[in-house]
């Protein structure tokens, strides 16, 4: 499968990374590299082995339904680049 | 097919409408799905935020078992099949009220599978409306538009919060059967105590599939119409919607998938984004979180807790208490209607007890803006009044004012009926002195009774009632009178 | 009694217990090798106000008797673990000015069992790499260079190459980073120090900058096995915020040290024997089944025939999961903002000039791999084989106990002649990466030089939650090795 330069544009906006024109050629170049070393996956023959999402082989732990977080507001802005009152800020969206 | 389908008669013929429903119901629970804060409504911005809910480098999710457990309940009052193994996944997208860049979601595997509920429609009619799924996930943020000129802002408070998405079948075909399924979703979850169901705050939203076709053709295209937060708009947007694509198709185009946007102020829809950039979620299985397991034993614990829900209620109100399928549909509406009717009818007349009830109290609710769970009367006094028409103390009449003074004071009606002195007069030589009376005052009126006009019969009654302050019992006031003008 | 910048963590806690000297002044001589090794640039934030803080409380704690495990210990903290009140970069720019005001639970131990906090040490970009070339604070030195090319500066391995350093450099006793494909085991080996990657599950990923949440594991890199023994057992635990955290008993690592491998199975993987193997790294693997075997040990060849296809699996797994744990890094709650006229330009300006080439590589492989009508053939492929790959260890652990293979296929290579294809950069952690994939513990182990000069080290792997066997092994080898080499750009010099 070769990844053209559309495509890398593509996915870099699905990833919100601005790509300048030329970094798109480079990428090509290199994502196909590294596309085309891991389809090698497609020579093993996986029959129906289940897909390993996350080895530890336990069930997911559950909580109790307590409040014991929160509260926290100024924690939560201290890092806000751009916080507006108590509220994190961005450029306006228009919906 | 029942009578409620929507036929839309165009240009060039009839056209269907098919709805399905993804309804958004947030979980009542005290914490968030995945962390510890708070999930009440109202609080000051981002004060009900952990930093897992910020999204804070390094934070993971943790769930929480309540939540679980009312995705069950909720699954069980719809009929529905549990899973005993459902996967979290993320949904990737970008957005502000987005603080991970992805919703913890579940796709492949959810909670609930298949299910069913039955609605019933104005006609007298139920339908069986198919249910695809449910599955829990997280809720996003609020962004805001008119606090600052030039910036948005994000309130994370709802970030995290849990929400059930429940996806009915493409089977409805009216907004009317459309908002009948969203009352009846609500109305479970009511009971369940899964959801409090209370739309202007944004615990229960629905988003509608609509497409339109010829009667019996395969599927057509359809729109999304998002975020509707009022079952009169989510019908109001449905019938507009439906429309649109009618005379979008007669006029020669054809309809875009898209997602668009209910304007409550003009009463339509509009684009919101359009199938080209269509998000691509990249869903994949949470690695900060294992597959969710439930027992049987977990889920028999659940159902042998479940109450007793509208539908069961409603057919025991039908045979127990005597009252019709409509009114027996008002009365289990909401579990509070319910058990206040069956507190006030216990041992009386269901029939005449839901009358009261659906036409007299909440008349007066309504009129007074108040809510059944903050009525003045209480079902026991609604009772006590209802025990006084039944063996004649007052009349229906005289009831009218003793239950508008009830819901005036919150007093019993005995203890009013006591002390204005309404008892019903039903002794012969207190009602015949009033009879004579009114003869002898209108002597005209006898004359022309006398001669043929029998409809001044009932003028008659109407003077000695009032002579009697309302108080005379009135089938004794007819019997006397009866006896002395045809005397 | 060696210089307070050479003893191990063990013997400084002997002396710090007989009151040979203080954690305060422990702690000065470390601050005082970071000045003197700063041109290694293996910190980017030395705390060394709050390090002596916490050693004179540690001193105080040692005067009342109640010293825990690690008191006084000076150690590195990788910058990928979130300390509270201590910017946190993760060697990227996007986080430019992120101050945590939380404690990963990995360092919070390490604190509450008395060590102290010399600064946060360099990494490459959100750990993705093999070399420490990606970090947006400047590569790292490696403080050993080649006899033959004495000039030349050397990369110290990635992705966990500030804190490799450091502890090859005396400029810390120890430290800690983390193994996604080999990020503690293949800079340690590259440094001539240990590294141990524990069971995925045995140390909370709380609190860790997350690169793949599926492989991501905290684990010490230290000068000797008893040291990483020690520092497990104070990073070890359940930890209930961690959903992948497991319930299991930590034992005490160190008691697990007795010398005695006899009777044990070793198994030696016939697949290890390819893919750019020098003839140096071959030959010093053969010499460690020697040792092994020498110390009573039972050398078997098992197979494990899906080795080679490891590192695909890995290059699809983790920039998957990448992609998404990276997407929060969005201009809008922390970091750096980058504006734009609308928020898709803030996203996408923040986005490009917050991460770096190699970061964006994998942002942009994971979002591929991910995305409608790949997925399948990608990401659900590489899950298939990473069981097939776990099934393998399960088999191979049904006939041994542990399993021996070198750390890397070679030596460190120079700074500025790295290899120019990101998949030749990607080999370098083919005998690490498969562990991460099955969750298992691995250590790597200083056992030799390369031909010029530059160390080498051995791997042992074992079962899941069995660092025991793994440290025990893992101290015969290094009691056999011998290996008491020290870098050149030591502080204080070369013993
Ligand atoms: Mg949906
Ligand atoms: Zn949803």
């Amino acid at each position: 499968m070769s990844l053209d330069k559309a495509t890398v544009s593509h996915i870099a906006k699905l990833a919100r990374i601005k790509l300048a024109d030329d970094r798109q050629d480079v990428l090509a170049d290199e994502l196909n590299s590294i596309l085309g070393w891991v389809e090698q996956l497609s020579a093993v023959d996986t029959g129906d082995t289940p897909p390993l999402a996350n080895v530890t082989g336990h069930d997911l732990p559950e909580r109790e339904d307590v409040v014991n977080d929160g509260d926290i507001a100024a924690r939560v802005l201290a890092n806000a680049p751009d916080p507006i009152d108590a509220f994190f800020a961005v450029p306006k969206v228009i919906e | 097919m029942t009578g409620s389908a929507m036929i839309i008669t165009g240009a060039t013929g009839d056209w269907e409408v098919v709805i399905g429903l993804e309804v958004h119901a947030q979980v009542l629970s005290a914490a968030k799905l995945f962390s510890g804060a708070a999930t009440s409504f109202g609080a000051a911005p981002n004060q009900q935020v952990s930093l897992v809910d910020a999204a804070m480098p390094g934070m993971l999710p943790v769930i929480n078992k309540h939540c679980v457990a009312q995705a069950v309940r909720t699954g069980l009052g719809i009929n529905a099949k549990i899973n005993l193994v459902s996967v979290f996944d993320r949904k990737n997208y970008f957005y502000a009220d987005l603080p991970q860049g992805y919703q913890i979601s579940q796709f492949t595997q959810p909670i609930v599978g298949e299910g069913e509920i039955e609605i019933l429609l104005a006609d007298g009619s139920s339908k069986s409306i198919g249910i695809e799924r449910l599955h829990l996930e997280q809720d996003a943020g609020k962004l805001m538009h008119d606090q600052h000129p030039a910036k948005s802002v994000v309130d994370l408070n709802r970030s995290g919060v849990a929400l059930m998405e429940i996806v009915s079948k493409p089977d409805l075909r009216s907004p009317e059967e459309a908002g009948a399924y969203v009352t009846k979703l609500r109305s479970i979850m009511r009971y369940l105590q899964t959801c409090d169901g209370n739309m202007e705050q944004g615990s229960l939203r629905a988003d509608a599939n609509v497409s339109v076709r010829r009667p019996g053709d395969p599927l057509g295209t359809r729109c999304e119409i998002k975020n509707v937060n009022s079952i009169k708009f989510l019908m109001q947007a449905i019938d507009y919607e439906a429309r649109r694509q009618v005379e979008l198709i007669e006029d020669g185009g054809s309809v875009d998938q898209e997602t668009r946007l209910f304007d409550a102020n003009s009463g339509t829809t509009r684009t919101m984004r359009s199938k080209e950039d269509a998000h691509d979620y990249r869903y994949f299985p949470d690695p900060d979180l294992l597959p969710l397991v439930i027992t049987p034993e977990q889920v028999a614990a659940i159902k042998a807790d479940l109450p007793e829900l509208p539908d069961v209620k409603k057919a025991r109100l039908v045979t127990d208490y005597g009252v019709s399928e409509i009114d027996a549909t008002i009365l289990t509406e909401e579990r509070e209607t319910a058990r206040f009717y069956e507190i006030a009818s216990h041992g009386r007349d269901g029939k005449l007890v839901a009358n009261w009830l659906i036409s007299e109290l909440f008349g007066l609710l309504n009129k007074a803006g108040r809510s059944l769970a903050d009525s003045p009367v209480l079902p026991e006094n609604l009772g006590g009044l209802i025990d006084l028409i039944s063996d004649g103390t007052i009349s229906g009449r005289i009831a009218k004012d003793v239950f508008a003074e009830m819901f005036e004071s919150g007093e019993e009606a005995a203890a009013i009926v006591d002390a204005k002195g309404l008892k019903q007069v039903s002794d012969s030589a207190a009602i015949e002195p009033l009879i004579n009376a009114v003869i002898a005052a209108n002597a005209d009126k006898l004359a022309e009774y006398k001669a043929g006009k029998d409809k001044l019969f009932g003028f008659f009654v109407g003077q000695v009632m009032k002579q009697s302050g309302g108080k005379a019992n009135p089938q004794m006031v007819n019997q006397l009178l009866r006896q002395k003008l045809d005397a | 009694m060696d210089k307070l910048t050479d003893l191990s963590l063990t013997a400084a806690r002997r002396h710090l217990a007989a009151g040979d000297f203080t954690a305060v002044e422990l702690t000065e001589a470390h601050l005082a090798a970071i000045q003197e090794t700063a041109g290694l640039n293996a910190y980017i934030t030395v705390t060394a106000d709050a390090a002596l803080a916490m050693a004179a409380a540690a001193d105080q704690r040692e005067a009342a008797g109640n010293a825990p495990a690690m008191n006084g210990l000076p150690i590195g903290v990788k910058d990928l673990f979130c300390t509270n009140g201590v910017a946190t970069t993760a060697a990227s720019h996007i986080l430019d000015g992120f101050v945590p005001t939380y404690e990963s639970t990995v360092s919070q131990q390490l604190w509450d069992h008395g060590a102290v906090m010399l600064g946060k040490t360099n990494l490459d970009e959100f750990a993705m790499g093999s070399s420490n070339l990606s970090s947006y604070y400047g590569a790292v030195e490696n403080p050993w260079r080649r006899t033959d090319k004495p000039e030349e500066k050397l990369v110290p391995g990635g992705s966990s190459g500030g804190s490799a350093a450091a502890v090859a450099a005396g400029s810390a006793m120890a430290s800690i980073g983390t193994d996604t494909g080999g990020s503690v085991r293949q800079p340690a080996a590259l440094n001539g120090v240990v590294g141990l990657k524990p069971t995925y599950g045995r140390c909370s990923r709380w609190g860790i900058i997350a690169f793949a949440s599926s492989l991501d594991q905290a684990g010490p890199i230290t000068q000797t096995v008893a040291d990483a023994a020690l520092m497990l057992g104070c990073m070890a635990g359940h930890d209930a915020k961690d959903s992948t955290s497991a319930a299991q008993p930590v034992p005490d690592f160190s008691a697990a040290l007795s010398g005695d491998i006899r009777g044990l199975k070793i198994g030696i993987p016939t697949e290890y024997r390819v893919a750019g193997l020098s003839a140096e790294v071959e030959k010093l693997w053969n010499t460690g089944i020697d040792w092994l075997t020498s110390a009573g040990a039972e050398v078997v060849d098992i197979s494990l025939p899906l080795t080679s296809y490891a590192l695909p699996t890995y290059y699809i797994i983790a920039p998957a999961e990448a992609s998404s744990n990276l997407a929060r890094y969005d201009g809008v709650r922390y970091g750096l903002r980058v504006d734009g006229d609308s928020l898709e330009e803030m996203y996408e300006n923040t986005r490009a000039a917050g991460f770096g080439d190699e970061v964006q590589r994998r942002i942009l492989v994971g979002t591929y791999v991910l995305s409608a009508g790949y997925y399948d053939a990608y990401y659900r492929k590489a899950q298939r084989v990473r069981q097939l790959i776990r099934n393998d260890f399960i088999d191979a652990f049904k006939g041994v106990d542990a399993i021996l293979t070198p750390t890397t296929p070679s030596a460190a290579f120079g700074i500025d002649s790295p290899p120019l294809d990101p998949v030749e950069m990607y080999l370098l952690d083919i005998f690490t990466v498969t562990l991460n994939l099955a969750g298992l513990p691995g250590i790597s182990v200083p056992a030799g030089l390369s031909q010029h000069g530059l160390p080498l080290g051995l791997q042992v792997i074992g079962r899941p939650w069995d660092e025991a066997t793994v440290l025990r092994v893992g101290e015969v080898l290094e009691t056999a090795a011998g290996f008491s080499h020290r870098a050149g750009q030591r502080a204080g010099g070369k013993r």
